[in-house]
C-alpha cells in the first residue's frame, strides 16, 4: 500500500512538478477549446454545403469525411508533422495537432449534422418555401435549428471523444499536459506527475460532459 | 360583362410522376373573393393540383397565372410569387422550435424584411384573427391540433396573400376540434379572402363554397354551385363518390 501511495501520490514529487503540469494544462485546454470551436463550425459548414446538392462538391465532401473518419487521428498527426515538410509546408506541432483534430471532428460531426438535416420532415421545407422563404433561408432558419437540436446527444459524445485526442499532440512535441507529465515522470522516476495530469483531464472533461448533459436537457423538445 | 382578372388561373395542367400521370389536363379558375371547393376520392390528384398552383410541384405542362402573372414562365422569382399565395397543410407543419409568434413572424422578417417589432405586431394581429392572441408565446407541442392549424392559418394570412390554398385542413384533427378551424375559415371568407379548399367537410362546402369541383383520376369530372353538385350530381362517378362519403 505504501509503495502504491509513494508511486502515485508522492506529495513531494507532485509539488515539484505542479507548475509545469499547470503550464501543460493550459496548453491542453487551449488546444481542446480550439478543436471544439473549429471542428464543430467546419463540420456544420460542410453539412450546409452538402445540402446544396452539387454533385462535384458533394463527392469531395464525402471523400474528405470518409478519409478523416477512417484514419486514426495519430496517423493523421504524424503524417502532417513529418510528411508535410516534404512538400514545403512546415507547421508547428501545435498547429498540426489543431488542424488534424479539427478535420477529424469536422468529418464525424458533418455526418451527424447531415443525418439531422435529412431527418427534418419534408413538410417543414414545404411550409417555409410556401411563405416565400428561399432555399438558404429555409435551411438556415427552419431546418438547421431543428437538425442541431435533434443531434445534440451524438454531437456532444463525439466532440468529447475526439477532443480527448489532444493527448496525441505529445507525439509531435507539443508541451501539452501529457507530454509534460511523461517527461516529469522520467525525471522523477515516479508516476505521481501522471496522477496530476489525470486530475487535470478530469478538470477539463468532467465539466464538458456535465455541460453536454445540461445542453441536452435544455434543448430537449418542448422548449 | 367586364372580364374580371382571375386570382388563380391554371390552364391545361398535366403532371406526371415518372410513368404515373396524376393530372390529365386540369383547368382551375378562381375569381376574386371566390371560394372554390375541391372534392374527390383519395389519390385523384387534389393535393397535386393545389401544389401546382404555388409550384411546390412543377407542372409537366400547362400554365399557372396568379393575378394575371404567368408564374410558370422562365425567369419568374418564385419566392416573390409565393408570398402572394398562402398555403395550409393537412399536417400543420408548424416550426417546432419557434413559439406561435415566431412561426407567424418568420416570413414577415426574413421574406418581407420587416423589422422585428413591426413583424411581431403584425403577427400578433394575425393570431388575434384566428382567436389565439393569448397563445403567442406557446410552442406548437403545447397547442392542440386545432390551435396548431389556426396558427398555421395565421402564418399564411400574416403575409396578406391574394389567395389561400387549404389542403385538407381538418383531416388530421379530432372531430371536436374541426369546428374551430372551420369557424376561422368562415371568418376569412367573410373578410373577402379568395380561397381554394380541398376537404371532405361537405357541410362547410354547402354553406360557404361558391363553386364545387369534383375530381377523379386526374380530371375535373363535374363542377358547379354546391346545390347542384351535391343536390343533383350529373355524373355517375360524382354520385358514387357522394354516396360513399355520405354513407360514412
Ligand atoms: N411526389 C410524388 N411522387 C410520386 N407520386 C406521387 C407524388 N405525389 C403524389 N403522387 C401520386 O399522385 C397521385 C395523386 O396524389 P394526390 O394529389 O396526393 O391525391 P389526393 O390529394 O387527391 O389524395 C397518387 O397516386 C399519389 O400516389
Ligand atoms: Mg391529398
Amino acid at each position: 500500500m505504501d509503495v502504491f501511495l509513494d508511486e502515485f501520490f508522492n506529495a513531494e514529487v507532485m509539488l515539484k512538478y505542479l507548475p509545469e503540469i499547470i503550464d501543460g494544462f493550459w496548453v491542453t485546454l487551449w488546444l481542446a477549446f480550439l478543436v471544439v470551436v473549429s471542428g464543430l463550425t467546419f463540420g456544420l459548414g460542410l453539412a450546409l454545403l452538402r445540402a446544396y446538392q452539387n454533385p462535384v462538391v458533394n463527392a469531395a465532401i464525402i471523400l474528405f469525411v470518409d478519409l478523416f473518419r477512417a484514419l486514426p487521428p495519430l496517423v493523421i498527426i504524424i503524417v502532417g508533422f513529418f510528411g508535410l515538410p516534404f512538400v514545403g509546408i512546415r507547421l508547428s506541432g501545435f498547429l498540426i495537432s489543431w488542424l488534424s483534430l479539427t478535420c477529424v471532428l469536422a468529418a464525424f460531426t458533418e455526418e451527424i449534422y447531415w443525418a439531422g438535416i435529412t431527418s427534418v420532415n419534408k413538410g417543414q421545407w414545404e411550409a417555409a418555401r410556401s411563405t416565400g422563404l428561399g432555399f438558404g433561408g429555409t435551411l438556415f432558419f427552419v431546418v438547421i435549428p431543428q437538425a442541431i437540436r435533434m443531434t445534440i446527444p451524438p454531437l456532444t459524445n463525439r466532440t468529447i471523444a475526439i477532443t480527448k485526442n489532444t493527448a496525441l499532440a505529445s507525439v509531435v512535441a507539443v508541451p501539452e499536459m501529457l507530454t509534460v507529465a511523461q517527461t516529469s515522470l522520467a525525471y522523477a522516476a515516479n508516476t505521481s506527475p501522471l496522477t496530476l495530469a489525470a486530475a487535470g483531464y478530469l478538470l477539463i472533461f468532467f465539466p464538458l460532459t456535465m455541460l453536454s448533459r445540461w445542453i441536452e436537457t435544455r434543448f430537449a423538445w418542448k422548449r | 360583362m367586364a372580364r374580371v382578372e382571375p386570382v388563380v388561373e391554371a390552364l391545361a395542367i398535366h403532371k406526371s410522376f415518372g410513368d404515373l400521370e396524376v393530372l390529365k389536363g386540369v383547368n382551375l379558375t378562381v375569381a376574386p373573393q371566390e371560394l372554390v371547393f375541391i372534392i374527390g376520392p383519395s389519390g385523384s390528384g387534389k393535393s397535386t393540383l393545389l401544389r401546382c398552383c404555388n409550384l411546390l410541384e412543377e407542372p409537366s405542362s400547362g400554365v399557372v397565372k396568379i393575378t394575371g402573372e404567368d408564374i410558370t414562365a422562365a425567369g419568374v422569382d418564385i419566392n416573390q410569387v409565393r408570398q402572394r399565395i398562402g398555403m395550409v397543410f393537412q399536417s400543420f407543419n408548424l416550426y417546432p422550435h419557434m413559439s406561435a409568434l415566431g412561426n407567424v413572424s418568420l416570413a414577415l422578417r426574413k421574406v418581407k424584411k420587416q423589422p422585428r417589432a413591426q413583424a411581431e405586431a403584425k403577427a400578433q394581429e394575425a393570431l388575434e384573427r384566428v382567436g389565439l392572441a393569448h397563445k403567442a408565446d406557446a410552442y406548437p407541442t403545447e397547442l392542440s391540433g386545432g390551435q396548431q392549424q389556426r396558427v398555421a392559418i395565421a402564418r399564411a394570412i400574416a403575409m396578406e396573400p391574394d389567395v389561400m390554398l387549404f389542403d385538407e385542413p381538418t383531416s388530421a384533427l379530432d372531430p371536436e376540434l374541426v369546428g374551430s378551424v372551420l369557424e376561422v375559415m368562415r371568418e376569412l371568407r367573410k373578410s373577402g379572402m379568395t380561397m381554394v379548399v380541398v376537404s371532405h367537410e361537405m357541410r362547410f362546402a354547402r354553406d360557404a363554397a361558391d363553386r364545387v369541383l369534383f375530381m377523379d383520376a386526374g380530371m375535373v369530372v363535374e363542377e358547379g354551385p354546391p346545390d347542384e353538385v351535391f343536390g343533383a350530381p350529373k355524373h355517375e362517378r360524382t354520385k358514387a363518390f357522394l354516396a360513399s362519403v355520405n354513407g360514412h
